[in-house]
């Protein structure tokens, strides 16, 4: 489902700093050390960097929550997390549920998968046991 | 019928709204959030996606995150709120009439800011032909459906359209577990931010067809398929290059349109784009009526709005104090037109008769644009006739980014350049122009 | 049970009818292949009350059309269907065959349709109409031509009969009918009825139909009409402007809907499907041509809808409209193609007449309903009218759709009324919520949310129209648990 983290020592990287979009070639030279071509400034340079050695991301998505007037409480990771670590946060995230209240920056899952990144809301959900189908109409 | 009276009025309670109330607020107005539905924050409450607030926060908030913020302040601020209320109209004399399910409330303010965004433009407006089945949506609709009501629309999708919504709707919906075949775009560069292609579609290998477009929605009741086709500069299919996807849902990304429904009501005049005429101090051509957000033009982000909403904010708060803020109606206008590669640009007049100490309680004079195609190595310049007032290098612009300047001198000197009679123009150059040759899209 | 009669097909034809046959005393079932009244034919059609003149001469089109379009004025008053006699214009421009303009005059005057003239006056004719080609040169004018919703007339017509004890059976296509000697079985595949009599209304299928009770007499053949419905512009035409045909096709019109928007179409195209109401790039193409020779100005950027329609057209290319040569008791209205809508209160009419000619004693009843509730539209109140509905039920005061500012109250209205709504686009068609610009993005979750309180079903069990038009493929996160639980 994701891309998988490549196993060749080189890539081709379109950088997102700024609008030029700079497409950066970057190669693992045999002495381990990195060739980075293409981009036409220093935080490109640092952006495809990392981006070669161990691509980030914020992951943002949903946990299913009880007792709050829609089902679902958005959430976000607190640190980046490495990508290819994506999928199994996923796979975690859909099977577990919260229950309201929940404020905006609760911290929902500590360290998840045993990273270094909390799993945190993104919005405050009271308690709402209305029925549900009255709500947010 | 209730009645209601403030000092500001602000229609909608999303990012502009709640930028807007918080400036006018901080200038000591009383300020009346009128909010359509049953919590603040607008649109952002479904892009639960990270990237808000970058300027303004230096953070990368989610959507609701952001909102958050604002909403704190509000209900710190004293700022009051109407939500499950919606603005049915604004009379010539700027009477508001609104309904929620306490009956009608009729709101008399000094002043309004319309702050009620943007819709999302369809199917039909864009005449894809084929048959109407469901699975047909609008990608923020499926980001509704998505994220806040907890339904999926689809299992495999296409989305039309290369839109930021569009992007972030293929990566949301593939963590979803759904199958996105592909974004489907007619220009051949994506409409939206490098970021959001990049994160979005690059990362799950999705792939992008570029100057490509959906000639054929299939299935009778159900989506079951679309056909996409190759498409010439003109936009025209070419035969022989359609491809068939097999998808059971359609997801569309094709532009938002400011929606100004009341705001023409209320008699304000409308610019090309759909947003009302403004000068540059956001006041449309009703005195007292003042515009910011999407529904003054489609930001790319929020942090944007944010600067342009509390400008209208301020403005407003002045003048329910009673200060003259020229509306872009007066006699004392020049117009501001968009040159060679340039879509839009606001604010669409400026006026010229201001009074001194005015100019100072204004503020900046701020210009916001975009482009019409990507282009490298060029000039953002504008002129009044021969006079050029404003010229900036630009490695590189797309569409998809809103391009904004200052005036960097004195307004005063500024607006005393300016001819009356002499529209100016906000337009592209390339750096390196021929004598005599210019550049036409 | 038994019925008196069973009319099959619930368009405008089969609710005319089954509306005049609530009159007597009898006991009347609609049986509808789709999930409500007016959704094939009836639905996608230019809603156009036609003056009367041009169907050909001797023709039962021209009979129906002529005694149709009067009747309108009596039962949109009593059942509060909006309704205008806008006029129409033939738009006569240099090149055209004016003789035939000069044609359809005489037509229409040895018909005795009100009012038609024809206007020289070029004048006269940009004042009438300003937005009109600056080509033309004369108008045949027929101020007694109409605009109406068909839908909106259906479902009125449907909801009346069903005051009045008739029986609205939807989502069952007849699959098999059986002559029982004196009374048909007709099977669905959910449940089968049974009657005495038949109509065959079934539009698009009447051949099938007829051919299921054992009458071979017609065929009846799609022929595809497209549209391009525009945003409301008030105004913008006043009149329904016709092209003069040519040899090769009746012409694009443009012409004002009842509800304020335009439409231009339809184009003519015939085909083998009767399944397939798709829209084409060329035939959308066609109609832009065809409307920009009327009204040069049309901003097609106020696009919010394309669609597609088939007419029903028989073999002899007029109406059906008799009692089956070979088998008793089954009657025909079909064929009914344009001019169908401004005959369909005629066609009915005359059904009831051949009824009777055929030896079945009809008895009025004595406490027929001539009208219905009066819906409430919330747009059309003014503020003090709406507070005090508001205060009455705060259901007005959630406005649901804000493109046509139609209220929770108005959809809850729509599915509680008699022959009510029980999908999305039944809602749509009964309050216009998601017809407008915006076409569903804003209030369809909504929407979906009071079906489903009104319905007592889950919200995924919502559908659009028929069966296999479900909104949803599950929950959020359900595709990654399902994916855990097999893993």
């Amino acid at each position: 489902m994701i891309a998988k983290k490549p196993s060749v020592e080189e890539k081709e990287i379109t950088c997102i700093v700024c609008p030029t979009g700079c497409s950066i070639h970057v190669k693992r030279l045999e002495d381990g050390t990195l060739s980075i071509e293409g981009n036409q400034c220093k935080r490109g340079y640092d952006y495809a960097e990392t981006e070669f050695i161990e691509p980030k991301r914020i992951l943002a998505t949903t946990i299913r929550i009880e007792m709050a007037k829609v089902p679902l409480v958005p959430v976000r990771t607190d640190e980046p997390v490495p990508k290819e670590k994506l999928d199994e946060i996923l796979d975690f995230l859909a099977n577990i549920k919260v229950k309201a209240p929940v404020n905006c920056g609760d911290v929902l899952v500590e360290h998840v998968l045993g990273l270094d990144a909390n799993i945190i809301a993104t919005r405050t959900l009271g308690v709402d046991t209305c029925d549900k189908i009255a709500c947010e109409i | 019928m209730l009645q209601r009276e403030t000092d500001v009025a602000i229609i909608g309670g999303g990012p502009a709204g709640l930028a807007a109330a918080v400036e006018a607020r901080n200038h000591g107005c009383d300020v009346l959030i009128i909010e359509r539905d049953d919590s603040l924050g607008g649109i952002l409450q479904q892009c639960i996606h990270p990237g808000f607030g970058l300027h303004e926060f230096d953070d990368e908030l989610a959507g609701p995150e952001y909102a958050q913020r604002y909403i704190d302040v509000v209900e710190n601020g004293g700022i009051d709120v109407l939500t499950n209320t919606m603005v049915l109209e604004i009379t010539p004399t700027k009477d508001l009439y609104a309904i929620s399910e306490n009956g009608v409330i009729n709101i008399i303010s000094k002043s309004i800011v319309l702050a009620m965004g943007c819709r999302e433009r369809t199917r039909g407006a864009i005449k894809i032909p084929g048959y109407r089945p469901t699975g047909v949506y609008t990608a923020g609709l499926a980001q509704r459906f998505v994220n806040i009501e907890g339904f999926m629309p689809g299992t495999e999708f296409v989305i039309l359209g290369s839109g930021d919504i569009g992007m972030i709707m293929a990566r949301r919906l593939t963590w979803e577990g759904a199958t996105v075949h592909g974004v489907v775009e007619i220009q051949p560069y994506p409409s939206g931010l490098i970021r959001n292609k990049v994160q979005c579609l690059d990362d799950y290998n999705i792939p992008l067809y570029l100057s490509h477009t959906v000639v054929r929605v299939h299935g009778k009741d159900r989506v079951t398929g679309i056909t996409i086709s190759k498409v010439d500069e003109n936009w025209k299919m070419i035969p022989g290059t359609e491809k068939f996807i097999n998808c059971d849902t359609l997801l569309l990304s094709v532009g938002l349109i400011p929606e100004n429904e009341i705001t023409k009501k209320a008699g304000a005049a409308l610019s090309r784009t759909n947003g009302p005429v403004v000068n540059q101090f956001l006041s449309t051509t009703i005195n007292g009526i003042f515009a910011c957000g999407n529904v003054l033009q489609v930001h790319d982000l929020v942090d944007n709005v944010a600067v342009e909403a509390k400008k209208a904010g301020k403005l407003a708060a002045l003048y329910s104090k009673g200060v003259q803020v020229p509306t872009s109606m007066e006699k004392q206008i020049v117009r501001v037109s968009p040159g060679n590669g340039v879509g839009y640009v606001i604010p669409n007049v400026i006026n010229l008769d201001v009074k001194e100490e005015f100019i100072e309680k204004a503020g900046s004079m701020r210009f916001s644009l975009r482009v019409r195609k990507p282009m490298q190595d060029i000039y953002i310049k504008m002129r009044s006739g021969q006079k050029e007032l404003y010229k900036k290098f630009h490695r590189y612009v797309r569409p998809s980014e809103m391009i904004i300047f200052k005036i960097k001198e004195s307004i005063k000197d500024f607006l005393e350049g300016l001819d009356i009679d002499t529209p100016i123009e906000v337009y592209v150059e390339p750096k390196n122009k021929q004598p005599g040759k210019r550049e036409r899209d | 049970m038994l019925h008196d009669f069973a009319i099959i097909g619930a368009g405008v034809t089969g609710t005319a009818i089954a509306r005049e046959l609530s009159k007597y005393r009898l006991n009347v079932v609609v049986i509808e292949k789709l999930s409500d009244v007016a959704t094939e034919t009836s639905k996608a059609n230019s809603g156009i009350v036609h003056a009367g003149y041009a169907a050909p001469e001797d023709s039962l089109k021209a009979e129906m059309n002529v005694l149709g379009n009067p009747l309108f004025d009596d039962i949109c008053k009593e059942l509060y269907i909006p309704f205008e006699r806008v006029g129409s214009f033939v738009v006569g421009v240099a090149g055209d065959n004016f003789d035939f303009l000069e044609k359809e005059l005489q037509n229409g005057l040895e018909r005795g349709i009100p009012g038609i003239e024809i206007i020289k006056d070029v004048n006269l004719i940009k004042k009438m109409e300003p937005r009109i080609t600056d080509d033309v040169e004369m108008v045949l004018h027929a101020p007694s031509a109409g605009i109406i919703s068909p839908f909106g007339l259906a479902i009125a017509l449907a909801e009346s009969a069903t005051i009045n004890g008739v029986e609205f059976h939807y989502n069952s296509p007849v699959q098999n009918i059986e002559d029982m000697g004196n009374f048909y079985i007709i099977d669905c595949p959910t449940r089968s009825f049974q009657a005495r009599h038949i109509v065959n209304a079934a539009g698009l299928f009447a051949d099938e139909i007829s051919r299921m009770a054992g009458d071979f007499s017609f065929t009846i053949s799609p022929r595809k009409g497209e549209y391009l419905l525009l945003d409301k512009m008030e105004g913008f035409i006043n009149h329904v402007l016709f092209p003069v045909p040519t040899k090769k096709s009746k012409g694009i019109l443009v012409s004002p809907t009842i509800d304020g928007n335009i439409f231009l179409g339809p184009n003519a195209k015939d085909q083998e499907s009767k399944i397939d109401n798709s829209t084409t790039i060329y035939g959308l193409e066609e109609v832009v041509q065809g409307g920009r020779k009327i009204v040069p100005s049309i901003p097609l950027k106020e696009t919010i809808t394309n669609f597609a329609g088939l007419r029903a057209v028989s073999d002899t290319n007029d109406f059906i409209i008799r009692a089956s040569d070979n088998k008793p008791r089954l009657f025909h209205a079909a064929g009914i193609q344009s001019p169908g809508l401004s005959s369909c209160l005629a066609i009915a009419k005359r059904i009831i007449e051949i009824i009777k000619e055929g030896g079945v004693s009809l008895e009025l009843k004595d406490n027929f309903y001539r009208s219905r509730e009066k819906p409430i539209v919330f747009k059309e109140l003014n503020w003090t009218e709406r507070d005090q509905l508001i205060k009455e039920d705060p259901a007005f005061g959630n406005i649901v759709c804000r493109c046509e500012t139609i209220t929770e109250g108005e959809i809850v209205q729509s599915i509680t009324r008699p022959n009510g709504a029980r999908t999305v686009d039944g809602i749509k068609f009964r309050t216009r919520a998601g017809m407008g610009r915006c076409q569903g993005g804003f209030c369809t979750p909504k929407v979906i949310k009071i079906l489903s309180r009104e319905l007592d079903l889950e919200e995924d069990e919502i559908v659009k129209r028929e069966a296999r038009t479900k909104y949803f493929y599950g929950h959020t996160k359900d595709f990654r648990r399902h994916k855990d639980a097999t893993a």
